[in-house]
């Protein structure tokens, strides 16, 4: 018999997660998106720390003339007869207020609504899907409600929802947080489907791999199973159906608060300054194109962000 | 062949021929939108000014105001008076005399018989019908010929022109509507959402809150008219979108009621394509204050009844309110010169504007003092003033318009100062004013302390709409949620003193009364009026014959309109 040549490793194992940042970095795509999101939630959350202008502020009296209807700054530079002002750098609103404070308020409260609702989504959907395609019994009845959420119109339902639960929810959170828990509810549990379905397909494939029977031949737990053997290897499907969802839910918060059936009227979001500059948009292209722009910017990048992550989350294609 | 082509020269000529005498139908299409979408065809199962109006193309009264609020003929010979016989020197009855041979659409004649069906109708104790206001103090209506219609009241009413008078009570064709008396009024749609009428034009189809095709009338009393062939009726949108597609676009040649900045208006009219009209009626911008208690805990039928509110009806809260705002930034915003501060509930015609009542200047000074006076302090520290441990916090509804939204941010941050806070809530303004008894989010439910709109009259004189404060003018549930008196304000001085002007005659001795119901309404916590309102509207350059009209209907005269070159 010979000897069982048994080399231990002379250095230690490279840390899977450095892998992964290395195949992330080769995707330029997935690095600026990180990049941006990265500064517009820095912009949004720690920008009232330097920007100290309360975004719900009207001025009174004479001020409220000379302070509305502000342009940006940098219109003073083709048309000098233009009203600016370095003290409202984006201008302001009709009213007065300052329109880079309500960018940044409202970008907290539409970034916090995408990345809530996504998180709830995510977990709804990753649960359904697991379930579903771990436990034969229960595949049927649960791809079943599947398809029935797929059929629901979201819109319609998230007005009549609204209609029904905004009161109650508002008595005991406060209308802003009523309204916040309601809307990040209702797209989290109408949103969840497409991540189900991915994930369920993974994970009936993935149950008949050998290393899954192998896990299950030396007595491995269900629960265990599911834990270290099925979710890490459908973590890139849920990574992506996660980018995709906190841009979806940003569109339909800022859908929803363009029909009213959003926040308070005077609570800024993203959604509700586009629509609130509408009427204008020809003397003020800034009321509309700002926020818009802050929309489009950050889903395009979560976007991106996404499909580096699912490359580098992936050991098939990392490496490649 | 040569025969044929011959007889068909003369069966072309032939139709040819009344088309050289008269020119109906010559013009083509009319397209007017609505902003506010039409829900029904029937004005009296709904209160909705978009729902009168887009009716009074269809169904006529037997008088109507002109553009000087003066009353016209329509479909009678000429106005009763007490000088030409008409009305009875005891002012308890009024006889009208129709015009023979007025056709309804369908080609029937039109009679005496459908005018009194038109008042049982409204009058029916089991419907709940939206006009009831202009039958009060109808006993009954007699026929003694087919073109005679006597209307005889239970006392002297020196104002006889309610029932059968202007956009908001036309007729209905018996023939049509006889099914649908009382409690099956609304299940008709059929005849609710096409109904038989004597106007220029009848509905081919009908899209409830969408759009309505409309015909010429075949049968319309004069050959010459009207001059448009067919009307679209476009309903919803919002009014940015409206006049947009009248003054710039040009896709329609009437848009209604649009409620803008005047920047904003400014800049459509540069697009050249139209032009906007105004005209002072009587349309105040109002804040409604909720008389009854609308706590979500009592229920939704609870919370439209129970009185009182918990702090709206103490006169220092409803006053201070009053002071802190800021009447005429608020014009200078919302109106620019379609508007006007207004601190009265009519303000026109000027012989029953109030002058009592002053609220030019802002005094948020003013209104602490008086709070605190009344002992309405901020006991707990979070800035927000108590009355018996009720905190003054208020949800300020309205429907969801631009205008309207700067004003409630406005409002709000004025009455923080004086320690109220206010929630703010924005409604879709078909839902708002829908009317449907299903709705929570109807103005006529009211589920909000305070709610902002404005309303108006039809005609000069004041009487039904001042009944609208009147205490069994509540709209609740049984009342199957119709009624006008939404602010639910109920005072027995006030049914008194009302009860009073509909026994007296004579311009000055009425405006004395309408000017002091008028204050004792604003005084004691109905409503707190904001801006008297024009009305603007706006017609494409190339439709002619509009005559803007702010006391009745503003689309009165669709029958003179015409295409100019």
């Amino acid at each position: 018999m010979t000897e069982l040549s048994n080399p231990q490793p002379v250095a230690p194992p490279r840390n899977q997660w450095l892998d992964v940042w290395d195949q992330f970095k080769t995707h330029r795509g997935a690095l600026w998106g990180g990049i941006i999101f990265v500064i517009i939630i820095a912009g949004v959350y720690l920008g009232p720390l330097i920007w100290r202008v309360d975004p719900q502020f009207l001025p009174q009296g004479r001020d409220f003339i000379n302070l509305r209807d502000m342009r940006p700054i940098w219109v003073g530079l083709f048309d000098s007869s233009a009203k600016v002002s370095w003290a409202h750098p984006l201008g302001t609103d009709n009213l007065g207020r300052d329109t880079l404070a309500r960018l940044m308020m409202g970008g907290r409260v539409s970034i916090a609504v995408g990345l809530t609702a996504m998180l709830l989504a995510l977990f709804l959907g990753t649960l359904v899907g697991v379930v579903a395609g771990y436990v034969r019994k229960m595949d049927g009845p649960l791809m079943r409600l599947t398809d029935l959420f797929l059929a629901l119109p979201l819109l319609p339902l998230i007005l009549v929802a609204s209609l029904l639960f905004r009161e109650p929810l508002s008595a005991s959170f406060g209308p802003e947080g009523g309204v916040f828990i309601l809307i990040v509810v209702l797209i989290g549990i109408t949103s969840w489907m497409p991540t189900a379905r991915i994930v369920r397909g993974d994970v009936l494939a993935l149950k008949e791999r050998e290393f899954v029977l192998a896990a299950q031949s030396i007595g491995t737990s269900g629960s265990k199973l599911i834990m270290r053997h099925v979710l890490p290897n459908v973590l890139s499907p849920i990574m992506v159906s996660a980018t995709l969802g906190i841009a979806s839910a940003i569109i339909t918060e800022s859908a929803l608060s363009f029909l009213g059936f959003g926040f308070p009227p005077d609570f800024p979001t993203w959604g509700r300054l586009l629509n609130d500059g509408v009427d204008r948009v020809v003397s003020f292209p800034e009321r509309s194109i700002l926020p818009g722009i802050m929309i489009s910017l950050t889903v395009l990048s979560v976007n991106y962000l996404g499909d580096g992550l699912r490359d580098a989350l992936d050991p098939r294609i990392r490496g490649r | 062949m040569k025969t044929k082509t011959l007889l068909l020269g003369a069966i072309a000529t032939a139709a040819m021929a009344p088309a050289a005498f008269a020119e109906r139908g010559s013009d083509g299409n009319v397209s007017i939108i609505y902003w506010q979408a039409p829900s029904i065809l029937n004005p009296f199962l709904s209160g909705g000014t978009k729902d009168v109006e887009s009716a009074s193309m269809i169904i006529e009264p037997l008088a109507r105001y002109n553009e000087n609020g003066e009353l016209v003929p329509w479909l009678v010979e000429e106005i009763p008076t007490t000088d030409n016989g008409g009305v009875s020197a005891d002012l308890t009855s009024i006889t009208w005399k129709i015009t023979p041979g007025i056709l309804w659409s369908d080609g029937t004649e039109f009679t005496s018989a459908d005018v009194k069906f038109t008042a049982d109708y409204c009058m029916d104790p089991e419907g709940g019908c939206a006009q009831l206001t202009k039958f009060d103090g109808v006993t009954s209506i007699d026929t003694p010929d087919d073109y005679t219609v006597t209307v005889n009241f239970e006392g002297p009413t020196p104002f006889p022109y309610g029932p059968f008078v202007g956009g908001e009570s036309p007729i209905l064709q018996a023939a049509q509507f006889a099914d649908c008396m009382g409690a099956k009024a609304p299940e008709c749609t059929e005849q609710n959402f096409y109904p038989i009428g004597t106007g220029p034009f009848t509905v081919t189809d009908f899209r409830p809150n969408d759009v309505i095709q409309m015909a010429a009338n075949e049968n319309y009393r004069d050959p010459a008219k009207p001059a448009f062939a067919t009307v679209t009726f476009k309903g919803g949108g919002d009014a940015t979108a409206a006049g947009r597609a009248v003054m710039e676009t040009g896709e329609f040649d009437y848009a209604w009621n649009l409620q803008l900045a005047p920047d904003v208006i400014a800049q459509m009219e540069a697009g050249g394509k139209g032009t906007p009209v105004a005209g002072f009626g009587p349309l105040v911008e109002r804040i409604m204050l909720n008389n009854t208690n609308p706590d979500p805990a009592l229920g939704p039928d609870d919370r439209a009844v129970v009185r009182p509110h918990p702090f709206l009806g103490d006169p220092a809260v409803y006053k201070a309110m009053s002071m802190a705002i800021d009447r005429p930034l608020l014009v200078e915003i919302g109106y620019g010169k379609a508007g006007k501060v207004s601190c009265n509930w009519i303000p026109a015609p000027a012989a029953y504007n109030s002058t009592s009542l002053s609220c030019d200047t802002q005094d948020i000074v003013g209104a602490n003092a008086m709070l605190d006076a009344a002992g309405i302090v901020d006991t707990d520290g979070d800035g927000i003033r108590e009355k018996d441990g009720v905190p003054l916090k208020i949800l300020y509804q309205t429907s969801t318009n631009a205008v309207r939204q700067d004003f409630q941010a406005l409002i709000k941050q004025w009455w923080s100062e004086i320690g109220i806070e206010t929630e703010l809530r924005n409604i879709n303004a078909s839902v708002f004013f829908g009317g449907d008894p299903a709705s929570p989010d109807t103005f006529q439910k009211f589920y909000a302390d305070v709610e902002m709109y404005a309303n108006t009259f039809n005609g000069t004189d004041p009487q039904s709409y001042l009944g609208n404060m009147l205490c069994d003018k509540a709209p609740s549930p049984a009342s199957q949620w119709q009624g006008e008196n939404i602010s639910r304000f109920c005072m027995e001085e006030y049914d008194a003193l009302y009860a009073q002007l509909t026994q007296t005659a004579g311009i000055e001795a009425r405006s004395e009364i309408g000017k002091k119901l008028n204050d004792m309404a604003v005084m004691n916590g109905a409503m707190i009026p904001l801006v008297h309102r024009g009305r603007l509207s706006a017609h494409a350059n190339s439709l002619g014959g509009v005559v803007l009209n702010v006391w009745d209907s503003e689309l009165w005269n669709v029958a003179d309109w015409y295409r100019m070159e």
